[in-house]
């Protein structure tokens, strides 16, 4: 591409950037991103840019057409009418589709909620080694010849020496014209890092509270993705007892019965030890709950591993609790009692609805840790 | 010979080939450069309107990016494109097949000719690949000088009103001398009212009273008008701005580029019909008759040309109504199907069998390519044999049940509805009513209402960029569902009003 269209797109993407900021808050609230991904990109639709021009309004307008067709026939679907059924996307002519990388759409996110950069813990020390054939050197050994380009220095001399014959065009490598490709090593910094997530499936949670729990996830492992280069994410449920699902399964489970929270921090313990080193990993623990715990003896025992177990291990801890209709909220007054309302390890969010969300995460990753 | 230097020798035998078979049949055009592109780099040319040179701006970003979506994604392939310069440049993309590289250099001679050839392209600047290099450097030079955002927003101003130019300007006389005013008092109050002469005695029958207060009026109302600034309603609005608007000498420029381009580009608006159908109509004829293909060829052609006159249903394909009236003119004009005795015929058996072996066609089709544009091609040739043969229709809008649907097949109908919509070649006429109105230097725009209403959100935008040229309240006077409404932006706030 032509350096001069080059910079024309970048102006263009700048004016995208901008307007994905300015409707951030409504892309977090509606959902609308999530599932979008593909392969690291997402498309993001937006209302078309345009440059405004005095021009007709052209709904509801009538125009010459060509075919056949009695009176009164229908020759086309006039466009989607807002408020009936779902917003259209399809109409080219309205919307535009923009691929944006998840990393370029995280730093819109951290830009927006001005979020801190993560440090990592204690892990500056820990690198990665990578061999990238990406030169070309005159000594090697011979698996590594580069035929391509030794056999150009041959004909290249053969030529400069008169010796080339188009017609017989034999070209015989000499030591000199042998290349060979050469690496380079690079040293990456790892920092790995896991989330697990926990959510309370009991049947107080209705399916708009596990829906803000997905928008928030959704945004969150976007954001610490781009802050840690193996992101692994593991999904925890519970009602009464817990167990480790996939994530689909976490999404759309809907239990009933009774809540005993400690059984998810008892499994989430359980995942850290077994798999997750702290010295090696970045732990990021979340619960997502109504706050209804079936007894204070419980939430006593939750106090318990978090304070001795959980909070140690993890970078951080999160709790979130999700308004709904049934839930007290108890929970979180526990929580605020036991730690108090500013612990370091502990960071705690009520979302009451959808349009929390964003405040949320700021709440969450503002921390920088 | 045509001369290039990028072209393979294969389509380079095929483009001189098809250049004399052009020339022997009476096609006229510039030199022609043809340059062998890939995608990507004829999707750039495209964005920038087929000007690789062109000034930089985000909207030929936002173009390509669309552009090569559309084309990784399959949707669209652009198979050819061609400037209006002299030399006439056009690409051809590197991919495609030797049916179509021919077809399309066949069309683009078709163009060319009518570029070189058809009257309303005649005062556009044929310079005009140098003229935008040169835009382009003014416009880097102020993006050096005053900051890439604030060229950048004047310049998204000015193209939201791009299209506020007259455009049979170009064609008029240049523009008149104002006759001085024999008296200059005259034009800022009303002087006593000047008799005719006579002698003394003969005053009160010569200038009775009546006659007296009659001129008295006369003049006051001459006095009137004169005061108006402008004169006469303004329809090249951007030239209006140009001389009036507080505007430092950079924007003044940048506003002048604006105006260039659009008037550059406004008789490819005008002639959009009669362009297309003569180009598809000349690569119709090449290719079949003139130069005709190989056998082997024949399919992949059909293909192609049916892509090109292909119209979704119930759609008007602009190719297609061109070829299609083109061929109707010259079958005509053959058979001598015209003058007086064939219009008064009434008999349609007659009518279908008229021939007179004039053969006329030929000189009458370039006669219509020299003198017409697509408003005058449609009302001049449109009849309504060709709107019976063609299946043409009339559709509206059905609110209740949101879609469209047939509503006639009325000839007088359909032809009035082509007309209007081709009218300005689309666009809303907007003029300057009022450079001073009120006295307090406010500008006053009039929409010429044509039975459709301007698009709401976008006119209160296009004010608002009005605003920031011309730095005092803006007014339109429009009609909003059938209501006289005049619509204001005072800086701050929009407002709607009754008139």
């Amino acid at each position: 591409m032509a350096l001069k269209m080059e910079s024309d797109l970048n102006r263009f993407r700048k004016i995208v950037r901008g307007k994905i900021k300015k409707e951030l808050r409504r892309f977090i609230s509606s959902g609308d991103l999530v599932g979008r991904q593909g392969n690291k990109r997402i498309t993001i639709p937006l209302p078309r840019i345009d440059i405004p021009h005095f021009s007709f309004g052209n709904r509801e307008k009538g125009g010459v057409g060509q075919g056949e067709g009695e009176v009164g026939d229908t020759v086309g679907q006039g466009q989607p009418q807002p408020g009936q059924g779902q917003a259209g996307e399809g109409e080219g002519q309205h919307s535009l589709e923009v691929d944006v990388t998840l990393e370029e759409l995280a730093q819109i996110l951290g830009e927006e909620l001005a979020l801190p950069n993560i440090e990592p813990r204690g892990k500056e020390n820990l690198e990665d080694k990578k061999y990238r054939y990406s030169g070309i050197q005159k000594q090697g050994p011979e698996s590594l010849r580069h035929f391509k380009r030794t056999y150009k220095e041959a004909l290249k001399r053969s030529i400069a020496n008169g010796d080339y014959d188009p017609d017989n065009p034999i070209v015989i490598p000499t030591k000199d014209d042998k290349r060979f490709r050469s690496y380079r090593i690079t040293h990456e910094k790892v920092a790995n890092a896991v989330i697990i997530y926990m959510m309370d499936v009991s049947g107080s949670m209705g399916d708009e509270q596990k829906e803000i729990v997905r928008l928030t996830a959704f945004w969150l492992d976007t954001w610490l993705s781009t802050q840690y280069n193996g992101l692994e994410r593991r999904y925890i449920i519970h009602d009464a007892t817990a167990r480790e699902v996939d994530s689909d399964t976490f999404y759309k489970t809907k239990e009933s019965g009774g809540t005993l929270i400690s059984s998810a921090y008892k499994l989430a313990l359980k995942l850290v030890e077994e798999n997750f080193n702290p010295m090696e990993w970045n732990i990021y623990l979340f619960h997502f709950s109504d706050g209804d715990n079936w007894s204070g003896n419980d939430t006593a025992d939750c106090m318990k591993i978090m304070e001795a177990n959980l909070l140690p291990v993890s970078n951080m801890f999160c709790y979130g609790q999700v308004e709904s209709r049934y839930g007290s909220g108890q929970f979180l007054r526990d929580l605020h009692k036991h730690f108090g309302e500013s612990n370091e390890r502990i960071t705690t969010c009520q979302i009451k609805d959808r349009d929390a969300i964003m405040d949320a995460l700021k709440v969450f990753l503002g921390k920088g840790r | 010979m045509v001369h290039n230097t990028q072209l393979t020798p294969e389509l380079r035998d095929v483009a001189s080939a098809l250049l004399e078979a052009a020339k022997r049949a009476g096609l006229d055009v510039f030199e022609t450069i043809f340059e062998l592109v890939d995608y990507k780099q004829l999707n750039e040319i495209a964005a920038y309107g087929g000007f690789p040179t062109r000034y930089p701006h985000w909207r030929f970003g936002m173009e390509y990016e669309r552009l090569s979506k559309s084309y990784t994604y399959g949707l669209s392939v652009i198979y050819e494109m061609v400037i209006n310069n002299d030399p006439c440049y056009a690409y051809l993309l590197r991919a495609n097949n030797m049916v179509s590289q021919k077809t399309v250099i066949a069309h683009v001679f078709g163009h060319c000719d009518f570029f070189k050839n058809n009257y309303w392209f005649s005062k556009t600047n044929r310079k005009m690949l140098d003229q935008m290099a040169n835009h382009a450097s003014v416009i880097r030079r102020y993006i050096e000088d005053v900051g890439h955002d604030d060229v950048e927003d004047f310049i998204d101003c000015c193209l939201s009103l791009e299209n506020l130019i007259d455009i049979y300007a170009p064609f008029n006389q240049p523009s008149r001398k104002h006759t001085e005013p024999e008296d200059e008092q005259e034009v800022y109050r009303a002087g006593p009212v000047k008799k005719l002469q006579s002698k003394k005695y003969m005053d009160s029958y010569i200038n009775p009273k009546d006659f007296l207060e009659n001129q008295a009026q006369k003049q006051e109302e001459k006095v009137k008008k004169k005061r108006g600034f402008p004169e006469n309603p303004e329809r090249d609005v951007l030239k209006f701005l140009m001389e009036y608007a507080p505007l430092n000498n950079w924007q003044k420029r940048v506003l002048g580029i604006i105006r260039d381009e659009s008037y550059y580009f406004a008789p490819q608006g005008q002639t959009k019909i009669l362009n297309e159908g003569w180009a598809t109509y000349w690569h119709s004829r090449m290719m079949t008759e003139l130069h005709p293909l190989q056998d082997s060829e024949i399919i992949d052609y059909c293909d192609q040309h049916s892509g090109v006159v292909a119209a979704a249903p119930g759609q008007l394909n602009p190719y297609k109504l061109g070829l299609e009236l083109l061929r109707h003119i010259k079958r005509r004009w053959d058979r001598g199907q015209f003058g007086i005795d064939f219009v008064n015929c009434d008999d349609p058996k007659k009518r279908a069998e008229w021939d007179t072996g004039a053969g006329l066609g030929d000189q009458k089709l370039f006669e219509v390519r020299r003198i017409h544009n697509d408003i005058t091609f449609i009302d001049a040739y449109l009849d309504e044999d060709f709107c019976h043969d063609h299946k043409l229709f009339i559709y509206d809008y059905d609110r209740r049940n949101n879609r469209y649907v047939i509503s006639n097949r009325n000839f007088a109908e359909i032809k009035h509805q082509l007309l209007s919509q081709l009218t300005n070649f689309g666009q809303p006429i907007i003029c300057v009513k009022e450079g001073n109105f009120k006295n307090r230097n406010e500008l006053l725009l009039e929409h010429l209402h044509e039975g459709t209403d301007l698009k709401h959100d976008f006119t209160l935008e296009c004010l608002r960029n009005l605003f920031k040229i011309w730095q005092r309240p803006v007014h339109l006077d429009t009609i909003i569902e059938d209501v006289k409404r005049r619509v204001t932006f005072d800086g701050s706030n929009h407002s709607v009003e009754k008139i």
